[in-house]
């Protein structure tokens, strides 16, 4: 057997070859399976949660009518690995060729393609403004971390589609710390939150493994830090307060938590423990946010934002919601 | 397929009988090139999926992530070492070459089961790269053992083309599974199996050791290794490669920093790899045959010097397309002009019995110099403008270069 084996090497290769590519073809084809739904897309309307689905790998974005039990989510016609949506206007981050590369995607209310915007890295964080006018998303860029090989930095970007200007990073925005100009080459931006007037925002700074809070102006390119340990901002309907994710302890899971503006009270969200995305105020008393389980999927959780209650789950294997108003 | 049917053994039981005179080269070089394009599908499909797989479908935190990866690309240097002295001591190269390859197959199927844990993932990371870190040596000197001496160059740049092929074919299956098939991790880590698994395959069936000789094989033992580095040669050329590499910057600060400062969108990011592949790909082989006339270490040194030229790209403000297209033509030829050639120059000083240690010690050299290299330049680059990080680099890498002229200057006048 073996000295056969040895002197058939050739055709042993070739139809062990074989196999390996007719099981692996097999195995494509019947993971191919049925496509996205056939239903008609749905359109979103007004009390309306989107999220990403993430059965099947495929991240349809679904729609779900809020506030009604029973209700079942319906597909939409986008796929997006993150989605947020408002004032009509909707951004969608995907894959766009290959590389494999990724876009912004900004459509208008019809669902058609108002814009679309190449990425650096890999999808993140998504927010659209109140207005639907101003535009962000942050990504992932891997390798090149300033201390750490093979990590990771962020790219932020803004579109302002009054103006069709994009700022494809914040790192030339002028940034005050404690008081003193921060211009270090390792600063990273990202999970940007616009206010009503369509020119303040909140968003995340991170330099030399300490992150903080900034409050910025898009006119004037400036940010100011507003407090430390402080990430992925979300500024409520009535911009009150700002809801962001904060380390428990240096290195520790992140929680959620809300900082009140005209206090300056911060408030920790029991039960959010683990959480890693950036909130997305449902109406001005509760928050939305995805957050992995140990051991199974993703899920959107609800929250109410003074901590009264502990999470519930809202959605089930699904990340990325965004009400529609 | 056609490059393996290319690679099919009937003319090559003897290994170098056939090659004696003609030019050709023999059908090893070519069955390992089709192995290394296989196994560099499977590699590049996930590296191009893990970060998407880590961040969207773990959502493991990146810094998490950062530290497991830059802790397990020192960590394989050394198992090279063992890699390449392993397989003198049992005279069996494509043995040890198949057990790594073999590893690295098998992690493609571990992903799955490791699941969300930061552990579990960096254990697989961990047992992938030591798979890439034994093979190589043990890989290299096959091609370097079976391809007459003066054809070395070609031979080392018709196996990084190939394999440079697998590089740029892995991502497109990567896009073509996310797109079709969904983001979801089993299918991007079955057919990544299936790619490794085809190049075992070839590995065990179409690629022939060469017989061990009937004649008495001198020792192969850790001091005779030790000893490599008392031969002039081999410990000038170690130095120099090693000392090249320690002002080398690493690939991904490249494309980030030729992004900002030529000034074009940053959407071209995640393209710009392709771009430097794309040029290796092309000059691989004719510069590894200018090598084998003009000069093996000649063409290693040019190379450095357009890695120079890079670095002064780098420093010219804007510039566009043109100077981007200029930039990732330069890298693209330091790839060509050195990857394969080092270790062209390296094949002949080292004894035939010790091969595929001598390579790994100069391999060994210039990964572990690489590394610390990328290092500093990330502290440089955290501490200064990026202009006076990327001067500093390039104020050392000339003092390198100088030192490197030096180094292997001196040993042929004196050899």
């Amino acid at each position: 057997m073996k000295t056969w084996l040895i002197s058939h090497r050739v055709l042993v290769g070739v139809v062990a070859m074989v196999l390996v590519v007719v099981a692996g073809g097999g195995y494509v084809i019947s993971a191919a399976g049925p496509g996205p739904d056939d239903a008609p897309a749905a359109k979103p309307i007004a009390g309306d949660l989107l999220y990403v689905d993430l059965t099947g790998g495929l991240d349809q974005v679904r729609t779900l009518r809020l506030g009604s039990p029973g209700a079942k989510p319906a597909a939409t016609s986008q796929r997006c690995q993150r989605v947020y949506a408002a004032g009509g206007t909707t951004v969608c981050l995907r894959l766009a060729g290959p590389g494999p590369s990724y876009e912004a995607a900004v459509l208008d209310p019809s669902g058609a393609e108002l814009r679309t915007v190449g990425l650096a890295g890999i999808p993140n964080r998504a927010r659209v403004s109140a207005s639907g006018k101003i535009v962000s998303w942050t990504s992932f860029v891997t390798g090149d971390s300033y201390s750490v090989p093979g990590g990771f930095s962020t790219r932020t970007g803004v579109l302002d589609l009054r103006t069709g200007a994009v700022a494809d990073t914040l790192e030339d925005f002028h940034t005050t710390v404690e008081g003193a100009e921060n211009r270090a080459a390792d600063r990273n931006f990202w999970g940007v939150t616009v206010a009503a007037d369509d020119r303040t925002f909140y968003a995340t700074m991170a330099s030399a493994n300490r992150t903080w809070l900034m409050r910025g102006d898009l006119v004037t390119r400036t940010m100011t830090g507003v407090r430390q340990t402080a990430e992925c901002p979300s500024l409520s309907p009535d911009g009150t307060r700002v809801a962001y994710k904060k380390r428990v302890r240096r290195l520790g899971p992140w929680e959620l938590a809300v900082l009140d503006l005209r206090t300056g009270k911060e408030l920790g969200l029991p039960g959010t423990e683990g959480i890693d995305d950036q909130a997305a105020w449902l109406d001005d008393a509760t928050l939305a946010y995805g957050k992995v389980r140990q051991d199974s999927p993703s899920a959107i959780y609800a929250v109410p934002a003074d901590g009264s209650a502990p999470p519930r789950v809202l959605v089930e294997n699904a990340a990325s919601p965004a009400p529609v108003r | 397929m056609y490059l393996t049917s290319r690679a099919a053994p009937e003319r090559s039981t003897s290994g170098e009988g056939h090659t004696r005179g003609t030019g050709k080269l023999p059908a090893t070089v070519f069955a390992l090139g089709s192995v290394s394009l296989l196994t560099d599908v499977s590699a590049e499909m996930i590296t191009a999926f893990l970060p998407v797989y880590l961040l969207y479908t773990l959502q493991l935190g990146y810094v998490q992530f950062g530290l497991l990866d830059g802790l397990y690309n020192g960590a394989t240097a050394l198992l090279r070492l063992a890699g390449g002295y392993v397989s003198d001591k049992l005279n069996r190269p494509k043995l040890v070459a198949l057990i790594g390859y073999g590893t690295s197959a098998a992690t493609k199927l571990a992903f799955p089961l490791a699941g969300a844990s930061g552990a579990g993932i960096g254990g697989v990371l961990a047992a992938d790269r030591a798979g890439k870190g034994l093979r190589t040596a043990p890989r290299d000197a096959l091609i370097s053992l079976s391809t007459p001496p003066s054809r070395l160059g070609r031979a080392f740049g018709v196996h990084r083309s190939m394999d440079t092929v697998g590089a740029l074919i892995g991502p497109l299956v990567t896009f073509w599974i996310m797109r079709d098939l969904g983001t979801g991790p089993t299918p991007v880590f079955v057919v990544s199996f299936c790619f490794a698994l085809l190049g075992l395959i070839v590995l065990a069936t179409f690629v022939r050791e060469r017989r061990p000789s009937a004649a008495p094989r001198p020792a192969v033992s850790l001091k005779a290794c030790a000893r490599l580095l008392k031969d002039r040669g081999i410990r000038r050329m170690t130095y120099a490669a090693g000392l090249l590499g320690l002002a080398t910057i690493s690939d991904a600060f490249v494309f980030v920093v030729v992004q900002k400062s030529t000034g074009v969108g940053l959407d071209v990011l995640p393209l710009l790899p392709l771009g430097t592949a794309l040029v290796f790909l092309l000059a691989a082989i004719p510069l590894g045959r200018l090598a084998d006339r003009w000069g093996r270490w000649r063409v290693f040194f040019a190379g450095h010097v357009a890695l120079l030229g890079v670095y002064a790209v780098l420093l010219a403000p804007g510039g566009g397309v043109p100077m981007l297209a200029l930039a990732l033509l330069l890298h693209g030829l330091f790839y060509a002009a050195t990857d394969g050639v080092l270790m062209a120059y390296a094949g002949p000083l080292v004894p035939e019995e010790l091969r595929a240690s001598g390579l790994a010690v100069v391999q060994t050299g210039q990964a572990v110099a690489r590394l610390l290299s990328s290092v500093v330049f990330g502290l440089l680059l955290a501490s200064f403008a990026m202009s006076t990080a990327v001067t500093i680099v390039l104020c050392a890498f000339v003092v390198a270069l100088g030192g490197a002229a030096l180094l292997v200057r001196a040993r042929e006048a004196t050899s």
